[in-house]
């Protein structure tokens, strides 16, 4: 077996809390070990090298879409990324762009997750007949089942908004994320919203109208969601809507 | 100190805590939840495969009804479990099911005709009814006479938590981010909220309620290897065995989940055999048949998992520079069946091992996945000796699962459980007062802010990571999933050892706020008593009963071991909990103690099983001869509902049934 790979990391490092801390890169190294991945390693430099290290994991799993950061440049989620993609064993950590920092690697992505889905409605709005919990469920088109859950693999890791320049200008912006999800809601028959529910919300500069179709969403999205297609889909939608008949 | 008053306190904002605030929330109560993480990364969003609930819209699941789906349960947990509450879990998951489409969850649905399936490893072809067209579907899992497990693609979890967490925002229940509940406080009689610590700021917080749901999941990570997300460090079991009061339940039944990937621990899904996937070993062999002729490897969870170890001891386990493993077959069931219904698989498998599942063997070993053991409730979800206190979810023992869980059976548990003991809190909040006791508050509040001032300011030396990963690596070589009495003295004494040591911890990192050495800290001398309710629990039980196997005691002994296990922690500075036991009456069981149907059948009978199946039978015989099945279970086991959740089941077999007799008195005319 070869010799173990030093990895080298360069990681972002400031604390917000503290006012006498200034935003700093700091430099750590790291034995590689066969599959390691940038949780594990961040684990390690945490537990051996500098226990105030602070970064967010919870399933490591690439499921729960705690743990994005920006790795090299790109946005991605770190516990499923491995060091050996890196071949000159050079890893920049710096923390996702377009949120609250709470300090490191470290950004409050629940409280912009949180405020948009209150912003937007993101929840099912459903006609109250027929709910009776008891009694036969209504039938639903298993293909569109199917479609819902493909919109519904989001996992709000914050990916498309840090990789979105129309976000980086407009702070009110809704992101690839608010209108996957608006368009997950338009989808469903149980949904009572209509189009032009939906053009009050997002046909305007914050929702479609602002997006410059640059897709760095589609290309950074770790569940390879279909951004591209549901933007255009809902563009045109709430195009249709509008009052003016744009098109 | 902040105080924040509240009527319901909810700890844990995963899929059961959500569903106790939304139902507090829906009765009117003032309603606030507590979490480490945002509400849609909790460890819920993991549960791939699906939910138990016996629809029975599949023809696979034709004759289902919740006397198969209790009677599953039962056998699954080994004869363990509160058998009222397995009762009352099968009789609402149906509920909670058609609840969760109503909120959102895009359940996978059947489609009419004919369809390919895989099973015993050969291409069958079912079909499915017209009239079932559009219902929600059920797969196969481990465990269970009909396919009963309701799912999403493989990403049930997800899609259940998400629309759970999004009707608590449609409500507007406010969930308390990063803050992290460290004392429960209460008077020996009455819990009256929490002392939590904000991970941002470091501020401490009193949270005062009328009821406190602890719901912060399983304890997986006092293992060094779990299919657990990292925060299910069984700090809220902690909570509840540092009162002293408060008692925990068969802390030693912790199930090993067969598939999860090497090394790194990740869960394949139940779905993966469920849907036809095999298991081989290193020439190739697909072995389980030859254990388990009959149910092969959808046996039970940890008669699969015994049964690979097993294999492996053997010497067919395939060599690996991180110890044997065995391999999951999967490619059996084609490149679309994966790329729709087994799409987490197929990504975790790409990222996590560089490998193709629609074509490579996965490689998987049995590994920590769940916590049947808990905070010990009542079938209302209330601790017996903390009035205001109540548990639900994997942190509970509510205790349907006894000493083995079915697959399929947590995520309804959270839903369910969560649905029922919903009720009952928003009753509690609605039946009592807000106790404030300044007094009370102020003295949990120092004794938290004395234990951090110690660690900050103080002069250990021990190493909050070190002992930790010593705990991790004991529970593995000792309390895994064949136990000895030799081994398991050996890691209480150790765990003893480090609890001691955990006296003395020293951080380097001396900041007050967002301190990951801190948390780590204050969670290794609660993780650490936990662990130890494990060990001792197993340690004192000489028997073999579900997940809980001894070398040295291999019978299943209903005679002196038909009990639960109760640990405490009287002394707060002892090094050991207090062990104690509650009977399981044979004489109120629906279903007396039997035959699991895996392997020999050597238990030891209770002397009350026949005189039960006698007055069983002779309850039956007085009944009407046409008495449904309703009434015959009404006369052998009653069991209490909330008003709301007690009507009866609706299922497509009803409704044909019906359109079969409109159909003759039409003939008729």
């Amino acid at each position: 077996m070869s010799q173990a790979r030093t990895i080298r990391f360069s990681i972002f490092r400031f604390d917000p809390q503290d006012p006498n801390d200034k935003p700093k890169m700091v430099n750590y190294e790291v034995t590689e070990a066969p599959g390691m991945t940038v949780f594990i390693a961040l684990n390690m430099l945490r537990e051996q090298q500098d226990p105030s290290l602070q970064f967010d994991f919870v399933c490591r799993a690439g499921i729960c879409g705690s743990c994005a950061m920006v790795i090299n440049g790109k946005p991605t989620l770190a516990c499923r990324t491995l060091t050996a993609n890196y071949p000159k064993g050079e890893i920049i950590l710096m923390p996702l762009p377009g949120f609250e920092l709470i300090g490191d690697l470290s950004v409050n992505t629940g409280k912009f997750m949180r405020e948009l889905a209150e912003r937007l409605q993101l929840w099912l709005q459903p006609n109250s007949i027929d709910n009776d919990i008891h009694r036969m469920e209504q039938p639903m088109d298993p293909d569109e089942a199917a479609k819902l859950y493909e919109l519904e693999r989001c996992v709000e890791c914050g990916v498309c908004v840090s990789a979105c320049a129309t976000k980086q200008m407009r702070d009110t912006f809704v992101g690839a994320v608010g209108m996957m999800k608006i368009a997950r809601f338009e989808l469903d028959s149980r949904d009572t919203r209509t189009a032009d529910d939906f053009y009050h919300v997002i046909g305007n500069q914050d929702g479609v109208f602002g997006c410059m179709t640059l897709l760095g969403c589609q290309d950074a999205c770790p569940k390879d969601l279909p951004h591209m297609t549901q933007i255009a889909y809902l563009r045109r939608k709430m195009a249709l809507t509008s009052p003016n008949r744009i098109l | 100190m902040q105080i924040i008053y509240t009527d319901t306190l909810v700890v844990g904002a995963g899929l059961a805590g959500l569903r106790v605030a939304i139902a507090s929330k829906e009765r009117g109560l003032d309603t606030l939840v507590l979490s480490l993480i945002p509400a849609k990364r909790s460890h819920s969003a993991a549960a791939q495969g699906g939910m138990q609930a016996s629809l029975g819209n599949t023809v696979k699941g034709m004759g289902d009804d919740e006397d198969v789906h209790f009677q599953d349960t039962v056998k699954g947990s080994d004869w363990g479990c509160d058998q009222t509450v397995a009762r009352m879990f099968a009789h609402c998951a149906p509920k909670a099911v058609r609840e969760l489409a109503n909120w959102g969850v895009p359940w996978t649905r059947v489609t009419k005709g004919d369809r390919q399936v895989i099973v015993n490893a050969e291409k069958v072809t079912i079909h499915e009814a017209e009239e079932a067209h559009g219902l929600i579907n059920a797969r196969d899992f481990g465990g269970t006479k009909k396919w009963r497990t309701c799912y999403t693609a493989d990403g049930t979890g997800h899609s259940l938590l998400y629309a759970v967490d999004n009707k608590a925002i449609s409500l507007g229940i406010p969930v308390h981010e990063r803050m992290e509940a460290l004392k429960i406080i209460h008077d020996g009689k009455r819990c009256h909220g929490v002392i939590a610590r904000c991970l941002i700021t470091g501020e401490l917080r009193a949270y005062i309620a009328k009821s406190t749901t602890i719901a912060t999941g399983g304890y997986g990570r006092i293992y060094e290897v779990s299919t657990n997300a990292i925060i299910c460090d069984g700090i809220g079991q902690a909570l509840a065995l540092e009162t002293g009061v408060a008692t925990l339940g068969n802390m030693e039944a912790v199930q090993f989940h067969p598939t999860a990937i090497v090394p790194v621990g990740i869960l394949t899904t139940e779905g993966c055999r469920g849907d036809g996937g095999l298991l081989r070993d290193k020439d190739g062999y697909r072995f389980m048949p030859d254990y388990e002729p009959e149910k092969k490897e959808l046996a039970s969870r940890d008669v699969v998992s015994r049964r690979m170890t097993e294999h492996m001891r053997k010497g067919k386990g395939v060599d690996s520079p991180y110890g044997p493993h065995l391999w999951l077959d999967i490619t059996l069931l084609g490149r679309k069946h994966i790329e729709t219904n087994l799409r987490e698989v197929k990504e975790i498998c790409e990222n996590f091992l560089g490998i193709d599942p629609a074509k490579d063997w996965i490689p998987v070993r049995p590994t920590q996945h769940y916590s049947m053991g808990g905070i010990r409730t009542t079938p209302t979800g209330e601790s017996p000796q903390l009035s205001g206190l109540f548990s639900v979810g994997e942190a509970a023992c509510w205790d349907m699962h006894g000493f083995n869980r079915l697959g399929g059976n947590s995520l309804a548990e959270t839903v369910v459980g969560g649905m029922i003991i919903g009720k009952y809190v928003a009753d509690f909040g609605e039946q009592h007062d807000l106790v404030v006791d300044t007094a009370l508050i102020n003295r949990f509040g120092k004794d938290l802010r004395d234990e951090i001032d110690q660690l900050v300011d103080g002069d250990g030396s021990e190493s909050a990571f070190e002992l930790k990963l010593s705990m991790q690596k004991i529970m593995m070589d000792y309390v895994g999933i064949f136990r000895n009495g030799r081994e398991l003295q050996q890691a209480v004494d150790e765990l003893s050892a480090l609890l001691k040591r955990a006296s003395n911890i020293g951080l380097k990192c001396k900041k007050r706020h967002a301190n990951p050495e801190l948390v780590e800290a204050l969670r290794i001398r609660r993780m650490l008593k936990v662990a130890l309710t494990v060990a001792c629990g197993a340690n004192a039980r000489t028997e073999s009963r579900g997940a809980h196997s001894r070398e040295d005691f291999p019978q299943r002994n209903d005679k002196d071991w038909l009990n639960r296990t109760l640990s405490s922690w009287p002394d707060a500075n002892g090094l050991t909990p207090t062990l104690s036991y509650e009977a399981l009456d044979v004489m109120a069981m629906e279903l007396p103690p039997g035959y699991r149907g895996y392997g020999v059948n050597n238990a030891i009978a209770h002397p009350d099983t026949e005189k039960r199946e006698q007055q069983i039978a002779s309850i039956l015989a007085q009944l009407d001869a046409d008495a449904d099945r309703y009434t015959k279970q009404a006369a052998i086991m009653p069991f209490a509902l909330p008003d709301a959740l007690l009507p009866n089941n609706e299922r497509l077999s009803d409704t044909l049934s019906s359109a079969v007799k409109t159909a003759n008195v039409a003939g008729e005319k």
